[in-house]
């Protein structure tokens, strides 16, 4: 009991230490007029080849181009993402960003406990009151959001167009409304361009480990593939790479999302639905630079170029000239609002 | 031919479960609990990778799968059988631990916190269905893995001293049987397996991906109670709960069934079977007590 108590002793002073260390890369406190901005990464940090890295590449470009001085938290599991937000609010920065829906409740709450500074949530999930309105978020908030359906309707129309077979398939991670946004949109740029064409959606579970099991997109893919299917969109985290492993076995295609995939199965992917995490976050940032910025909710979509799909030399072979055309021509009619794209099934 | 498909697939599901729950079963036989199973296959995943990269050799993967897994099942064998830690207690720290380490080298061996490179694998490449099952030789080992299991435990020495510090093992030790010696191999086996679960995983995916096991370890766990700690049972548990994931897989489409119903079918069964519904089901006597 005794040696229980020496080794909790040890521990709480190794922690009550440690809380006065700075995270890597701490600056002195923030002086100057150069505009200070901090950005706290979901889980995962830098290096997730998607979100984090998407606004690591749009603060880059704010530090390049605007001067902005940026610096990063990468909260490890648990409850400390909230520390990570409170430690830059309260350093006094002008701007502080939290990466991925997650950080929601935590920003509102020190939206209110620091008035004077800007924050910026991206996918910021919108509260609903009983009444079913949505609850703007502070003054001091910006919600950055994107129109995921909107790009999903622009694959859904290529995997239509490209995948020569009356089915196509979808594969989602963790079976919830966020997600069926993604199916809704796909599913009706299927049926924009293939009335009779049929979307097979399945979903990889009903728990958050559902993003992270390639075992099971995988098999979930092979037997989509099995029953006809040429293309399948996947939104589902890592599970995806599942989805691109069996695309390869049955040499057919898949599309990846939120960030250009391409490189995990090159020849096999046949374009990606991007998020621009990298413009909503540079876009905050230039708004605050230019002292513009105003709490609210901020929609990315295909107009902003928030939302959008890959198209470059490397899938440019997979995609004939007529088919980018035709999809070009959705997204010109979506811009212009006479295509309204559903965001839930 | 849809059957064909459908056995393939079972199978294909199957075998990540039937190495987890051997380790399960062997441990659990000599009286360790094994919650740890989820972080030895995440272990044995990440090692197969590095060893996979690194020489460009599926085997080599298969090897340094291994000794990941023995090296986790290591600190839980010291932990519970040195320092007589709390084998539950253990185990949930050795599940976090997995996750924890592997992201942390991850990013440090190939700066993603995502996933790893492409590595080599068994099988060729556009070999679907039943073709790529019949040549990956870890299919084979899994298929065999609980008959082998089986015969070591009620046909062997090392069986039976695993079976007597299991259910007694005081007695055990009175008749001169080494205790700890024979968890230490026990729990060292279970962390081999398990691990070759996590393997093969990884190099049919061909790749590590973060937190990649998703929970099949505990999937095991349960099959190795619905089994009674059998493990002949235990696989025919392990199959059982493939097929009714494949039967998901197959019917989710159609949506006849809501897949939240399809997801509960393991723990539903475990706690029917924990219940005694389906005969009597005891554990062995001196699980997740250790003595001295």
């Amino acid at each position: 009991m005794r040696r229980l108590f020496g080794l909790l002793g040890v521990l709480l002073l190794a922690h009550v230490t440690l809380s006065f260390v700075h995270p890597t890369g701490a600056a002195t406190a923030p002086t100057g007029d150069a505009v200070d901005v901090g950005i706290v990464f979901d889980l995962g940090g830098r290096g997730d080849k998607s979100f984090n890295d998407g606004a690591y590449l749009g603060a880059e470009r704010a530090m390049a181009e605007l001067g902005a001085r940026v610096r990063f938290v990468e909260p490890g599991e648990g409850s400390d993402r909230e520390a990570g937000l409170r430690l830059l609010a309260a350093e006094g920065m002008d701007l502080v960003i939290g990466v991925g829906f997650i950080f929601t409740d935590d920003l509102s709450q020190l939206a209110k406990e620091y008035p004077n500074i800007a924050f910026a949530g991206v996918d910021y999930a919108l509260a609903v009151d009983a009444a079913g309105n949505v609850v703007p978020p502070p003054q001091n908030l910006a919600a950055l959001k994107f129109r995921e359906e909107q790009g999903s309707f622009l694959v859904g129309a290529l995997a239509a167009l490209v995948g020569n077979s009356k089915k196509v398939g979808f594969v989602g991670g963790m079976d919830t409304p966020l997600i069926h946004k993604f199916e809704a949109g796909y599913t009706a740029g299927v049926k924009a361009v293939c009335a009779d064409c049929e979307v097979i959606a399945q979903y990889a579970g009903v728990t958050p480990e559902a993003f992270r099991n390639p075992g099971r997109g995988k098999e979930l893919a092979l037997s989509q593939y099995q029953q006809g299917v040429n293309v399948i969109y996947h939104a589902s985290g890592s599970t995806g790479l599942g989805v691109f492993e069996a695309a390869r076995t049955m040499k057919k295609l898949g599309i990846g999302v939120d960030a250009d995939q391409y490189n995990e199965a090159p020849g096999y992917v046949l374009t990606s639905m991007v998020k621009r995490v990298d413009n909503a976050v540079y876009d905050a940032i230039a708004r605050v630079v230019n002292k513009q910025f105003a709490g609210g909710i901020y929609d990315f979509g295909l107009d902003k170029d928030g939302v959008g799909y890959a198209y470059d030399e490397h899938n440019k072979a997979l995609i004939p000239d007529a088919v980018r055309a035709r999809v070009e021509a959705l997204k010109a009619e979506i811009i212009a609002g006479r295509i309204k794209v559903p965001s839930s099934r | 031919m849809t059957l064909l498909l459908f056995l393939a697939q079972t199978i294909r599901i199957a075998v990540p479960y039937l190495f987890a729950a051997a380790g399960g079963a062997l441990a659990e036989r000599a009286g360790i609990v094994s919650l740890s199973l989820e972080g030895f296959m995440l272990g044995g995943a990440f090692g197969a990778v590095i060893g996979a990269h690194y020489t460009d050799s599926a085997w080599i993967g298969v090897v340094s799968g291994v000794v990941a897994g023995l090296g986790l099942a290591g600190m839980h064998a010291v932990c519970t059988l040195r320092f007589k830690a709390d084998q539950i207690v253990t185990g949930v720290a050795i599940n976090l631990f997995a996750v924890g380490i592997t992201r942390f080298l991850l990013q440090l061996a190939f700066d993603s916190s995502s996933n790893s490179p492409r590595v080599a694998g068994f099988g060729g490449e556009n070999v679907g269905g039943a073709l790529a099952l019949a040549s990956n030789p870890l299919v084979w080992l899994g298929v065999a893995v609980m008959p082998v299991l089986a015969f070591v435990v009620y046909r062997t020495t090392f069986g039976l001293r695993v079976r007597a510090v299991g259910e007694h093992p005081a007695a055990a030790a009175s008749l001169g049987v080494p205790v700890n010696r024979v968890r230490y191999a026990a729990v060292l086996g279970s962390g081999a397996l398990a691990a070759l679960g996590g393997t093969y995983l990884a190099l049919d995916q061909h790749q590590f991906t973060d937190s990649m096991t998703a929970g099949r370890g505990f999937i095991a766990l349960a099959a190795v109670i619905f089994g009674r700690w059998d493990p002949m049972r235990a696989g025919v548990a392990c199959l059982l709960f493939a097929a009714a994931e494949t039967l998901q897989i197959r019917l989710q489409a159609t949506q006849i069934i809501p897949s939240q119903f399809v997801a509960m079918i393991p723990y539903v069964l475990t706690i029917v079977a924990v219940a005694g519904v389906v005969g009597r089901s005891r554990s062995p006597a001196a699980l997740g007590r250790t003595t001295e």
